[in-house]
């Protein structure tokens, strides 16, 4: 049998000042599955990465990573995990060749062998030009990516991003996605915390949604999708509409003389709404989700309304 | 984690803490030699001439290994505070601690790179007091034991100071308040037979005492303290200061929450 990636049982965490970040939570992650925790701000995403890497001392419960303990045998499973935090966390100051060979010693590789895979990473997140820079010289894209290559040093077979794509353009965010999915495709497990839902419908098969420190969903994308009782769509027409519509139990509106919103309900098909456009002589020149799918799910499970100011 | 692993990460950690150092050189060891040129100017040239002789040796001579030792005592402990203080800060102390890198091996670490510096400055102050003074050694093997047990046990305290220190201010006020003085009251510039009892008493609490007489026995062949007291204060408080930082660092203190 095949160890899970990631093995947590009743874990619990209290901080100093009383705060309950982690309330007895179960997760279980498979080997090579691309997961995605979410989670509003202050919900534990943070608290349970840090407990898995060991920034955080956990109060109580037991974490498993490729089948070895954090506690017991914390070499061996600190060994398959590679990190990218939230923040940056360089030394401002050494060349990043030199951080991502440093990563490679501590993780115990080879002064040589560290080297060549300091070299690699730093080709493969396109950064080998800046190998002489220092983070201070680098953009913040630069350094999101240098955080990933860093994690990747070791060659881990967990990895753990927490909000890699945080403050990045849309053109660093497509490449980092990008290798995200190449470093799964190559049997890695990947763990990604974000606050980009469309990112984690994208790329991930399987979802656990935390809130105030409780795993409150834990399932595949898909299962979770389909419990979506209704979507909103908006429709660009090609020509001006003047008229009301008749589109029988549709519920719509009209946002200006070539704009429809229309809610499909649970049963309801666009195939079916298409061809009541289509009667009226009305073109649909394109089409969009008023909001992510997973969004409007995400609002409904954590309790938040998207209308909150 | 395999003991020949332990054994690159460690390396790793020593070569980056000297790489830190000698990047800074003009921050971290030149002014150990212009502050020693000073002393030896001022206090051994100047006015040591009136001093006259201190248990047989002119006084420039008698201050010579004190001075030597102070450099290795400030710059080991100043080497630990502020780099593990600013790995803090900086937060890239994570990257060890995500890492399987075992608590010992990253407190040797920051030890060993401590070690480094303070020796380099002592080497370093060594030359400087060359220019002033022709030393002569009395004992090599004394000089470089008690040498490097300083600079570890100063390397060790120096850490404590970082993993507890909450902002810059914290890494410096120990090296004033205490530090400075228990130096400068080490019997560098004096040899305690020269004070009233109750002050002798009262010196011979001060740990760094042992170490400047330490080092002067190597060094001069004169010491105030038997060289068995010295080695076994410098070799239990280096023992107890070393566990202690390890206790912190496994317990998460100032690194975990």
């Amino acid at each position: 049998m095949i160890e899970p990636a990631l093995s947590i049982k009743s874990l619990s965490k209290t901080y100093r000042n009383g705060v309950v970040a982690l309330n007895d939570v179960d997760l279980e992650v498979k080997t090579g599955d691309f997961f995605a925790l979410l989670g509003p701000n202050g919900a534990g995403k943070s608290t349970l990465i840090g407990v898995i890497t060991s920034l955080v001392n956990k109060s109580a419960g037991k974490v498993q990573v490729m089948g070895y303990d954090i506690d017991t045998h914390f070499s061996q499973a600190k060994n398959k995990i590679g990190v990218v935090p939230q923040e940056y966390n360089f030394n401002k100051f050494e060349p990043i060749i030199e951080i991502l060979t440093n990563q490679g010693g501590y993780f115990g590789m080879s002064r040589q062998a560290a080297r060549a895979s300091a070299e690699e990473c730093l080709h493969k997140l396109n950064l080998w030009k800046k190998r002489k820079d220092t983070p201070q010289e680098l953009s913040g894209g630069m350094n999101r990516r240098l955080l990933i290559a860093r994690a990747l040093v070791h060659d881990p077979e967990l990895l753990i991003l927490d909000e890699p794509t945080a403050g990045v353009d849309i053109e660093i965010r497509r490449s980092i996605w990008q290798l995200m999915r190449k470093i799964n495709e190559d049997k890695k497990t990947i763990i990604l915390t974000t606050h980009y839902l469309e990112e984690a419908e994208s790329l991930c098969r399987n979802i656990g949604i935390i809130d105030s420190g409780k795993i409150i969903v834990n399932t595949s994308m898909r299962l979770l999708l389909e419990k979506l009782k209704e979507e909103s769509f908006i429709l660009y027409l090609q020509g001006p509409v003047t008229q009301p519509l008749e589109l029988e139990d549709f519920s719509y509106r009209m946002l200006d003389d070539r704009t429809l919103e229309v809610v499909l309900s649970h049963g309801k098909t666009l195939h079916r709404l298409f061809d009541l456009l289509n009667r009226q002589a009305v073109t649909v020149s394109s089409i969009r989700n008023k909001a992510n799918r997973l969004e409007e799910l995400f609002l409904a499970l954590t309790g938040q309304s998207s209308d909150t100011p | 984690m395999s003991p020949l692993h332990q054994l690159i990460a460690l390396r790793t950690l020593v070569e980056k803490e000297v790489r830190r150092f000698t990047r800074i050189w003009a921050q971290t060891i030149l002014p150990a030699a212009v502050t020693v040129a000073l002393y030896f100017l001022i206090l051994g040239k100047f006015i040591g001439s009136r001093i006259g002789d201190v248990d047989g040796y002119a006084y420039i001579d008698f201050i010579a290994p004190g001075l030597i030792m102070m450099g290795i005592i400030t710059n080991s402990y100043a080497n630990t505070v502020s780099s593990f203080y600013s790995s803090k800060f900086q937060r890239h102390i994570e990257e060890m601690l995500v890492s399987p890198m075992p608590n010992y091996i990253i407190v040797l670490g920051f030890v060993l790179g401590g070690v480094v510096r303070g020796l380099v400055v002592g080497v370093v102050v060594t030359l400087t007091a060359m220019f002033f003074t022709q030393l002569q050694v009395h004992s090599l093997a004394v000089v470089i034991v008690t040498a490097l047990l300083t600079a570890a046990l100063f390397s060790a305290a120096g850490l404590i100071n970082g993993i507890y220190a909450k902002s810059f201010d914290d890494t410096s006020i120990v090296p004033t308040f205490v530090l400075a003085p228990l130096t400068y009251l080490g019997g560098i510039f004096f040899s305690i037979d020269m004070l009233p009892e109750f002050w002798q008493m009262v010196s011979k609490a001060n740990p760094i005492l042992y170490m400047v007489n330490g080092f002067r026995l190597g060094v001069l062949g004169v010491s105030d303290i038997s060289l068995v007291t010295a080695f076994t204060v410098m070799s239990g408080l280096l023992i107890g200061l070393f566990l202690l930082a390890l206790y912190l660092l496994r317990k998460g203190v100032g690194v975990r929450s």
